[in-house]
């Protein structure tokens, strides 16, 4: 454990990072994560995070060391895409029981490495650490090596037991481990002045492939992607890239800037979300590649490409403007890559009511702030109770976050869009900027919502029956109940006649004068005189015949 | 007379199985204004989340005790407490279900000590229910977590006789397995009432997970059984369990209240749906509604239909114990043969399957086993998609994680209704798959030298089904 916790401590020291560069020493001691809230807290272990990073490297074995917990729970979760082997989708575990706990686990480990090449011979295999195996001492760096020797294959040791720390630190972990024991172990078949490394991209959805295109129309040869679509092979030999790209979060930053001190790799740190970040991120690699050796005339067709395909992003983006005009939306992400995304729903006329900025860097909200205004709506916390409100009460038209917060925006019956992990639609570069803005326009205009938005007819009914059970409304729905209260209103105030007494003698003795009514009545008052010939006067003939 | 299998792999590849944690948690779900907390590290939670979410498309309320290395050498008390008043402040739960995982375990966390002294530290929680469940990780699976914690929650929740005064004797406890779907809680509900029963579901998915929209959001669970009706449990003429795994929290309901019970292993199939009917008329004294009767009619002219499309497949199914017990049993008794069967825990029902052997194991060994047995037919889990694409062969999903379909929660296999629908889905989706895959060519007629001839209708050519 005590080489783990250095190599905890380098992480938090790591230079590379802007927020932790911000700290003084004392603080940047204590780490990156805030301690974590019982009872409040949410978000995957450094396990988790380690396997993120690394999964997407499609030809290698991933073996979970550890209870089913760790890999049952959790398989075949994210939308990576492969362009070669599928190996990476299976899952292995050495599923521990409760004799391993006792007995140790490193037994069981050994056995499972060997059934693994024996059954599928892969390039190299990744073992994690988890929790349990990491308490009961199971010392996973000695079996690799061993296995390695024995095997002559490469098993590599990824020490992420999840309780150290967050997601982002296992990001980390793994990128530490692929300086160990992977990057520069081989060599590419050959170089050329155009190799980059693409770093912390992971290719969801397969959208590394819509600018992959535009790479090789440069004739930029990606080197090695860590990780999306990569294969062990590249990464192995990635130390001979001429220029590094840091794909818009800073999970990988350790690696980025590591490969740049030991092998001279200048990095900067981009994201192809948006038109112009793409644009942005096409010059640098040009730029880096053009400093590191490779022919000036790279810069020239670069910016012709980037003419040519902003100038189709924008006019595909157009006719949408004045769809959104007026349309808020909110953007709820871990924050990592806040910046780049607001960036491109401006773009398309978008009209921001806050994001999150949970994870950003200082430097991230700066960018935000410039995108945004001074007062930008930052959100450092909020809690799924405060998002339902803003929506429900309609401060925004659209909510753009991760799956886990989706349900939030869509049981207030408003419009989301997933730009996390598990989403069906890639959105990177300039082609998927453009599908971005189509999603959000198929979310917004869909005719459903207002559908959802009614309530049910029936309900309005249901207000209006019980309305009509009050006395008022239940006498002007019954002829009987009406007549037998316009009978019981009172003719005078002094004596208690009413309408009904008045009309039966009328009726019963052929009344025709006030006298006569107030000869068969209570009505003797003075008062009820102007009524009574009313009554006289109104009383139907025919009524009075057959009275008679 | 199926044989238990226990596996000799070292490494399992592409688990069936689930965490024990998880299942307990999944218990606690069907309980109104509830918080399942696992107590644990905060990546087992989060799994366990995001399995969730995927399965049922809902807002999911699951909170961790979210222990750091170093709580973990010291011991989980301060998390526990912490994270109990931080529920209890922010959301308001009506009860809080703690389930240990294997890292408290590991550890020894002995949580019953620490609740005991979280009550007496902290006295606004006299009145909150704290249900806790014992769950590593490394023990067991997703349905003896829920197994566990049904108990414990009627251990602990139900008031004892003499308390609440009279028994009613139409009002039925139910006690549903994990494998039942909110859909089939809803269908059972409806028949019970049908029979003038009133019943009471422990734990009630139906109420909570059932996708409807509330009109406020909440934090905890938005629907399900409350605790004051588990309280009055003991009032029942009847426990009815459904599945062997809701035996024991049926027997501590006996124990506890005298509420005598039947166990219904399984309520797929004809047979089975048969029996539950007489015992609904036996206990509630009314003849079957004549609704179910037409019902059963139906159900069995889908057998007649169906037959001719499931007899004779050759089932590779891997399902937890109860669930696999209750789709081979029917499908079985429809003329399928159930050739692989893979689970992934001990349990009684194992023996029963109507196969040769019951494997205890993964997704790797069905599909080694489909393979080699030329199983035509696969039903398991969405995990299961893969095996099935490079097997060419229909697939069928049933169980937990459903991530990769919509509508898991409405899966519908219980009473004459579900039975029939089951039934015709899998019947058309061998249809489908006939008319894709295995049309007749000229050249088909007579199987080359190279393909195996007990493959029948399988052929080499045929396209991927998934
Ligand atoms: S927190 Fe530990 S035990 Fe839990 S999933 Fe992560 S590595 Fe596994």
């Amino acid at each position: 454990m005590s080489s783990l916790a250095a190599t905890v401590q380098d992480i938090f020291s790591e230079p590379g990072c802007a927020k932790n560069g911000n700290k003084s020493e004392a603080e940047r001691k204590k780490g990156c994560t805030k301690q974590l809230q019982p009872g409040g807290a949410a978000g995957g272990c450094a396990f988790d995070g380690a396997k993120i990073a690394l999964q997407p490297f499609t030809d290698v074995a991933h073996l979970v060391h550890g209870p089913i917990a760790c890999e049952g729970n959790s398989w075949d979760n994210r939308g990576a895409a492969s362009s070669g082997s599928s190996l990476w989708r299976t899952a292995f575990t050495t599923d521990m029981s409760e004799t391993d706990i006792v007995f140790g686990g490193e037994k069981r480990l050994c056995k499972a490495i060997k059934e693994i090449i024996d059954k599928r011979d892969p390039p190299a295999i990744f073992v994690y650490q988890t929790c349990i195996p990491a308490m009961i001492g199971d010392d996973i760096n000695a079996v690799c090596k061993a296995a390695s020797q024995r095997f002559g294959k490469p098993v590599i040791p990824i020490n992420s037991p999840g309780f150290v720390g967050s997601k982002n630190l296992g990001n980390k972990l793994a990128g530490e481990a692929l300086l160990d024991y992977v990057i520069g172990t081989q060599e590419p078949d050959y170089a050329t002045p155009y190799d980059v490394n693409l770093i912390g991209e992971f290719n969801l959805s397969g959208e590394l492939w819509q600018v992959k295109p535009l790479f090789e129309e440069l004739g930029i040869r990606i080197l090695s992607c860590i990780s999306g679509d990569g294969k062990y092979r590249e990464v192995a030999s990635s130390h001979r890239a001429r220029a590094a790209m840091l794909v818009c979060s800073k999970a990988m930053v350790n690696v980025a800037r590591k490969m740049e001190e030991r092998y001279g790799i200048p990095f900067f740190e981009g994201s192809f979300y948006g038109i112009q970040d793409s644009s942005y991120s096409l010059r640098q690699i040009a730029r880096l590649l053009v400093e590191r050796g490779a022919p000036q005339e790279l810069l020239g067709r670069t910016e012709a490409v980037i003419a040519r395909e902003e100038a189709r992003a924008w006019a595909a983006i157009e006719p949408y403007k004045p769809r959104f005009k007026g349309k808020k939306a909110l953007l709820i992400t871990g924050g990592v890559k806040s910046w780049s995304v607001v960036a491109a729903l401006q773009e398309a006329g978008l009209e921001m009511v806050g994001t999150s900025v949970k994870k950003s860097t200082r430097e991230d909200k700066e960018r935000i702030k410039l995108l945004m205004g001074q007062d930008a709506h930052m959100i450092e916390d909020m809690t799924p109770r405060e998002m339902y409100r803003m929506l429900k009460d309609a401060k925004a038209d659209i909510m753009l976050s991760g799956g886990k917060s989706q349900f939030v925006a869509l049981k207030a019956a408003m419009p989301w869009l997933d730009v996390n992990q598990e989403r069906c639609h890639a959105y990177m570069g300039y082609v998927g900027m453009v599908k971005l803005v189509e999603e959000i326009d198929k979310s917004l205009s869909n005719p459903m919502w207002n559908q959802l938005r009614r309530p049910a007819p029936w309900e309005a009914l249901a207000k209006a029956m019980v309305h009509m059970q009050s006395p008022v409304a239940a006498i002007a729905h019954d002829p009987a109940l009406a007549e037998a209260a316009r009978r019981a209103r009172k003719i005078c105030s002094c004596n208690t006649v009413d309408l009904g007494t008045i009309e039966d003698a009328i009726y019963a003795h052929g009344l025709r004068s006030v006298e006569a009514v107030r000869n068969h009545t209570n009505a003797v008052g003075g008062c009820c005189k102007r009524r009574i010939e009313d009554v006289l006067a109104s009383a139907p003939p025919a009524g009075l015949q057959a009275a008679e | 007379m199926a044989i238990a299998t226990l596996p000799t792999k070292a490494c399992a590849v592409n688990p069936l199985k689930m965490s024990q944690p998880i299942g307990g948690a999944f218990a606690f779900m069907g309980l109104r204004g509830a918080m399942p907390l696992l107590h644990g590290s905060q990546g087992c939670t989060s799994f366990g989340l995001t399995l969730f979410v995927r399965h049922f498309k809902e807002a999911v309320p699951l909170q961790t005790t979210a222990m750091s290395e170093v709580a973990t050498v010291l011991g989980g008390y301060e998390n526990l407490e912490q994270a109990i008043l931080n529920i209890y402040n922010r959301t308001k739960p009506k009860i809080i279900g703690i389930c240990s995982t294997g890292v408290t375990e590991t550890n020894g966390d002995d949580v019953d000590a620490y609740l005991k002294l979280i009550r007496d530290k902290h006295p606004q929680l006299a009145k909150l229910p704290l249900v806790y469940v014992s769950t590593p990780d490394f023990k067991g699976a997703f349905q003896d977590g829920w197994e566990k914690a049904v108990a414990s929650i009627v251990e602990l929740l139900v008031e004892g006789p003499n308390v609440n005064g009279l028994r009613d004797p139409s009002r039925v406890n139910v006690l549903p397995g994990c494998h039942l779907t909110p859909g089939d809680l809803d269908e059972l509900r409806a028949i019970l009432e049908d029979f003038g029963l009133r019943p009471s579901f422990l734990p009630d998915l139906a109420g909570s997970l059932d996708g409807h929209i509330p009109d406020d959001f909440t934090p905890t669970t938005i629907g399900g059984i409350g605790v004051d009706e588990i309280a009055s449990m003991g009032r029942a003429g009847w426990t009815i369990a459904i599945g062997w795994q809701m035996r024991r929290a049926a027997a501590v309901m006996q124990a506890r209240t005298g509420v005598p019970f039947r166990l219904f292993e399984r309520l797929c199939g004809l047979g089975p749906n048969d029996e539950f009917m007489t015992f609904l008329s036996e206990i509630s004294g009314r003849p079957m509604p004549s609704k179910y009767r037409r019902q059963r009619g139906q159900l069995t002219d889908a057998m007649l239909d169906a037959h001719f499309h499931i007899g004779g497949r050759k089932l590779a199914i891997a399902a937890e114990p109860d669930l696999l017990f209750d789709l081979s049993s029917m499908l079985h008794e429809m003329g399928a043969q159930v050739s692989a069967a893979v689970t992934t825990t001990q349990s009684a029902v194992i023996e029963r399957v109507k196969t040769e052997e019951v494997l205890i194991g993964d997704l790797e060994d069905l599909e080694e086993l489909a393979r080699t047995k030329h199983c035509d037919l696969l039903i398991t889990h969405s995990h299961g998609r893969q095996a099935a694409a490079r097997l060419k062969i229909p697939f069928y999903r049933a169980g937990f994680p459903m991530f990769d379909r919509l509508g898991a929660g409405h899966q519908l296999s219980i009473g004459y209704r579900g039975t029939r629908d089951l039934i015709f889905d899998i019947a058309n989706l061998v249809i489908a798959d006939r008319e894709e895959n295995h049309q007749p060519t000229p050249d088909r007629w007579r199987p080359s030298a190279a393909l195996p001839l007990a493959s029948g209708h399988r052929s080499a050519a045929g396209r991927s089904t998934a």
